[in-house]
C-alpha cells in the first residue's frame, strides 16, 4: 500500500501520538495503515554480538526485558520515563522514532547505543545508521514507500558507565526540557553523548565527546554543537545551562 | 467515512458496535456502550482518567481507534464490582480516603488493579509509579497510596480472581 499510494497512507501503531494530534483535528493525514496486529514487527532477538528490536517493540516490552533492561540501561530508563504505564503498554520504539520529535526520549538512548534503523520497502531493505537517520525538525531518511521495521543495537556498551537523565515538570507524563543520555568507559577512553530537546533532532555530540577524550574545552564545544531554542516548555538559555550541567555531573563521577 | 462493526467483549458481556475506525475507544465505551465509568480528562493521554485494561494490560483509552480494539477484551470500573460486591480495591478507597470529588478515581482505580495484577505486595514506591500516568487534583494521592497499601493486604488472591 505504501508502494502503490506513495505519502497517502500513514502507519498507525500504538496511537500514542497519532491519536493525540488526530483527535484534536490537527493531522493534515486522514489515510491510517494500522499496523498494530503485524506480529511480524514485534519481539526482541538476541544474538551474540547484537539485539534486535521490532519496531513494534513497546516501553512495556522493553523493561519487562531482562537482557534489555542490564545491557542497554539507558534505552530501559528512557522507556520507563515516557509517559506512564498505560503509555508504556501502547507506544512503540519505531513510534517514538518515525514520530521524530526532538523531544523524544528513546533517540538519546538509542544514539548512544549505536542504533541502525532497517527500513523496509518492496524494492527490499536497509539499514541505515541512526545518527544519521533525522535529518531535519520532524524529517527523517525514509522513503514514502518505507516502512520502519527492525531497530538494531550492538552489545558494544555492557558494562559501560551509564546515564540519563530527563529534567521536565513531573516525574512522569512530561516531555523534556532538556534529555540526556551517556555513556562512558571505565578507563575514560570511550564516551558517548547524547541530547534531546536541545536542538531541530535528537543529538550525538561527536565534537564534544572528542573534545573531552582530547582532555580540551568541552563546555566550548557542546555550546557549538547544541541549537536549543525557546518554546513554550522551556527557554534557550535555560536549556544550555542545564545541558551543560549535566553533562558536568556526569563527567564529575569519574574523577 | 463509513463506519465499521467492531466487535469486542466489555466487563464479559460481548459487544457488537458500529464505530468509525479512528472512533476513540474512550467514545465508544462512553457514547455506545454506556460505560460512563470511564472519564474524559484530558483527551491526550496525560491524566489517566480514562483509563481501562485492554487484554489484561492499562491503557488510555482516549488513544486506541476503535479498529485496534476489534477482538479485545476491556474491562471498565463498571467491571470490577461483582453481583453488587465491591471490588477490594474500591473498597479500599472508600474507607481508606483515596478518593474526594471521584473524577480521577477509576482511572485511579483500574492503575492500581493493574499493578496488583503484576505485583501482589507493591511497596509505595511502586505504587507511586504505578499511579504515576494518573492525574489527581483533590487528594494530593497520600489517600490514593495509602488506600493501594490497604488494598493489597486485605485482597490477597481475591484482586486475581475477580479480574477478567
Amino acid at each position: 500500500m505504501l508502494a502503490s499510494e506513495p505519502s497517502v497512507w500513514r502507519p498507525l501503531a500504538g496511537g500514542t501520538d497519532v491519536m493525540v494530534t488526530f483527535s484534536a483535528g490537527k493531522l493534515s493525514h486522514h489515510n491510517f495503515l494500522n499496523i498494530w496486529q503485524l506480529s511480524e514487527l514485534r519481539g526482541i532477538v538476541v544474538s551474540e554480538k547484537e539485539i534486535i528490536l521490532g519496531a513494534l517493540t513497546t516501553y512495556s516490552d522493553i523493561l519487562s526485558h531482562p537482557l534489555v533492561c542490564s545491557e542497554f540501561p539507558v534505552l530501559a530508563a528512557a522507556a520507563a520515563e515516557t509517559g506512564g504505564v498505560a503509555t508504556q503498554n501502547r507506544g512503540t520504539l519505531g513510534g517514538n522514532i518515525m514520530n521524530a520529535s526532538p523531544a523524544a526520549d528513546t533517540p538519546p538512548a538509542l544514539l548512544v547505543y549505536d542504533a541502525e534503523v532497517e527500513l523496509t520497502s518492496l524494492r527490499g531493505a536497509r539499514w541505515v545508521p541512526y545518527c544519521s537517520f533525522h535529518t531535519a525538525y520532524k524529517q527523517t531518511l525514509l522513503a514514502q514507500d518505507e516502512l520502519l521495521t527492525r531497530i538494531r543495537l550492538p552489545r558494544s556498551a555492557a558494562g559501560m558507565r551509564h546515564q540519563f537523565r530527563k529534567v521536565g515538570t513531573r516525574k512522569a507524563q512530561a516531555i523534556s526540557k532538556v534529555c540526556f543520555a551517556a555513556l562512558a568507559d571505565r578507563h575514560g577512553e570511550e564516551i558517548r553523548i547524547a541530547f534531546g530537546s536541545v536542538g531541530p533532532v535528537p543529538l550525538r555530540c561527536y565534537r564534544t565527546e572528542a573534545s573531552i577524550r582530547q582532555g580540551q574545552d568541552y563546555a566550548a564545544s557542546l555550546a557549538a554543537e547544541l541549537s536549543p531554542i525557546t518554546d513554550m516548555r522551556s527557554t534557550a538559555e535555560y536549556r544550555m545551562r542545564v545541558a551543560q550541567n549535566l553533562l558536568a555531573g556526569f563527567l564529575n563521577h569519574e574523577q | 467515512m463509513p463506519r465499521t462493526l467492531v466487535q469486542l467483549q466489555v466487563n464479559g458481556v460481548e459487544a457488537t458496535v458500529a464505530a468509525w475506525p479512528m472512533q476513540r475507544l474512550l467514545d465508544v465505551l462512553r457514547d455506545n456502550l454506556h460505560m460512563t465509568g470511564v472519564k474524559e480528562g484530558c483527551g491526550e493521554g496525560e491524566c489517566g482518567a480514562c483509563s481501562v485494561l485492554l487484554d489484561g494490560m492499562l491503557v488510555n483509552s482516549c488513544l486506541v481507534p476503535a479498529c485496534q480494539a476489534d477482538g479485545a477484551h476491556i474491562t471498565t470500573i463498571e467491571g470490577l464490582a461483582i453481583n453488587g460486591e465491591l471490588h477490594p480495591v474500591q473498597r479500599a478507597f472508600i474507607d481508606h480516603g483515596g478518593t474526594q470529588c471521584g473524577f480521577c478515581t477509576p482511572g485511579m482505580i483500574m492503575a492500581v488493579v493493574s499493578l496488583l495484577q503484576r505485583n501482589a505486595s507493591p511497596s509505595d514506591a511502586d505504587i507511586r509509579r504505578a499511579i504515576a500516568g494518573n492525574l489527581c487534583r483533590c487528594t494530593g494521592y497520600v489517600g490514593v497510596v495509602k488506600s493501594a497499601l490497604q488494598a493489597h493486604q486485605v485482597a490477597g488472591e481475591a484482586e486475581r480472581e475477580s479480574v477478567r
